[in-house]
């Protein structure tokens, strides 16, 4: 009965301003693969990802700035987690 | 006054640090607003409905002037499964008194005008600077770090949202657990007015509010939302991230088979998604409650853990409003006094104790741990509308109701019913 979401399109609509090459997040080398599951399923944005050869994707570009992968593996598969750099990253126009 | 001080600087221009910044130009003191996005409301989202209160106090008639959207006068809770739903609806007209009313709105533009509004008494905004950092000398919050920048102030207040780094790098917030927070996701999707008014049974003006219990957080501790924007709608939900491992789909999949939902569809039918957003919300209760004042610092708004979910309200922004105003209400004593110590400010907490915000984060604080039962989302959502199809649906020989009610109360299990009614009726 689901209908398979895409979280691309939904973010497409989104006003980003990307600050490129300066990631505010950043992931451990070799991330657990069951934290890295839990933010598979929790990223509002949906940018915690496996391709089909099940190797990890991530980027930062889509992020909604929420916290939630701060919350939930802050401390066990993140690096960095901080804001963007003022000016950067989403801006809400409704909000 | 030196040039390079300060008397207060606030971190984040949403509804707490601009409140606080109206109030506190509104009594004279040189106050700047340092807010990470290009304008204020930039990176500020809800639900989300406003209720009106707190802020009324501050700004009478407010919404005559501010950008509200519609006013709440049709309350709707939803009990879901995966295909029904049973809704009690009560409908009240706007009230006379404007402190009773709720509006929805949007963070974006509302905050930039509340913002415009302690700007008109004198604060100023620095928009689109990032606080890296707070300085410290003797245990005492003297001022901000932004890059290489420093400015300083007799009094910092952290108004930096639910995940207030700087909250947590002076060791007053703990950092935000999953067990007190869940994640909110929203897509705002614009229809006409008309289809709007017709749809939810509204006038101009007029608004909805309705909530989800069941089917849309996955039969988790969570829940789905519906808010009539003046021209477009939001819908969304919310999950507690402590169920994370749990979930048997993704966050964004819930959002989508909410929409899909045969309740939700013909709502949205024909709408066009114009955004998409998240935010956490705190949800832990008094349990989370940081320290809020130290030497020369407060903390206010989402930082501070100020949030209420009690099922069939959702309050956020009005506690943050209130919040501003009790920092600013001991900003203003400290000032006069000349006492930027954690005793002196601690004026903030008095204030906020003898407030609708710690009463009500009292009242309610075993809520939190009564909502995070599977039974709520899931057997008693399944329960509802398993008795409604009962009660609705004929085919042959009717069964006497009592007796049609057993088999689902059963199924709960009686000794469930007892205690959870219990230990609901208790929680509020």
């Amino acid at each position: 009965m689901s209908n398979p979401v895409n979280v691309d399109v939904k973010l497409g609509v989104n006003k980003f301003f990307v600050d490129e090459g300066t990631p505010h997040i950043e992931l451990v080398d070799d991330p657990d693969p069951k934290e890295f599951a839990k933010l598979e399923t929790a990223c509002p944005a949906g940018l915690y990802k496996k391709d089909e050869d099940g190797e990890i994707q991530f980027d930062y570009a889509g992020c909604l700035e929420c916290g939630t992968c701060r919350i939930l593996c802050g401390k066990t598969i993140l690096k960095r987690w901080e804001y963007p750099n003022g000016t950067f990253g989403i801006e809400f126009r409704c909000g | 006054m030196s040039e390079e001080k300060f008397d207060a600087i606030i971190v984040g221009a949403g509804l707490a640090g601009s409140t606080c910044a109206y109030l506190l130009a509104q009594a004279g003191l040189e106050t700047i607003v340092i807010e990470r996005g290009n304008f204020p409301g930039a990176k500020n989202m809800t639900g989300g409905r406003l209720y009106a209160h707190s802020l009324e106090k501050i700004i009478p008639n407010f919404a005559e002037e501010a950008p509200i959207e519609r006013c709440i006068v049709h309350e709707k809770i939803s009990f879901m499964d995966g295909e029904r739903s049973t809704t009690l609806d009560h409908a009240s007209p706007e009230s006379d008194d404007p402190a009773n009313r709720s509006y929805t709105v949007m963070r974006s533009k509302f905050d930039q005008w509340l913002a415009e509004k302690a700007e008109d008494e004198g604060a100023g905004y620095i928009p689109g600077i990032r606080v890296d950092d707070l300085i410290v000398r003797d245990g005492k919050v003297c001022g901000v770090i932004a890059g290489e920048d420093e400015m300083e102030a007799d009094i910092v207040i952290l108004a930096d949202g639910v995940n207030s780094i700087l909250g947590e790098k002076l060791g007053m917030v703990n950092k935000v657990t999953p067990h007190h927070c869940a994640v909110g996701v929203k897509e705002v999707i614009q229809l006409s007015k008309q289809q709007i008014n017709d749809r939810f049974g509204c006038t101009e003006d007029e608004g909805a509010a309705w909530l989800f219990a069941g089917m849309p957080s996955a039969g988790h501790m969570g829940g789905g939302f519906i808010y009539t924007n003046e021209d477009s709608i939001s819908l969304g939900l919310v999950f507690g991230l402590h169920n994370i491992a749990d979930a048997n789909k993704s966050v964004p999949q819930m959002l989508e088979d909410f929409k899909n939902h045969p309740t939700v569809k013909p709502l949205v039918e024909g709408g066009k998604q114009i955004e998409y957003s998240a935010h956490v919300v705190p949800e832990g209760g008094q349990d989370m409650l940081p320290k809020m004042v130290g030497d020369g610092v407060m903390i206010v708004g989402d930082a501070a853990g100020l949030c209420l979910n009690v099922g069939y309200t959702v309050r956020g922004m009005d506690l943050a409003v209130a919040s501003g105003e009790a920092a600013a209400k001991a900003a203003i004593k400290a000032k006069e006094a000349g006492d930027f110590s954690e005793s002196s400010l601690s004026t903030y907490t008095d204030v906020l104790k003898n407030s609708f915000v710690m009463k009500d984060m009292e009242l309610y604080k075993t809520f939190p741990s009564f909502m995070d039962n599977t039974r709520m989302f899931n057997e008693y959502p399944s329960m509802v509308t398993d008795i409604m199809d009962d009660l609705f649906t004929i085919n042959g020989p009717s069964t006497p109701l009592r007796k049609m009610l057993m088999p689902h109360l059963k199924k709960v299990g009686f000794m469930n019913l007892i205690k959870d009614g219990f230990k609901g009726v208790k929680a509020l």
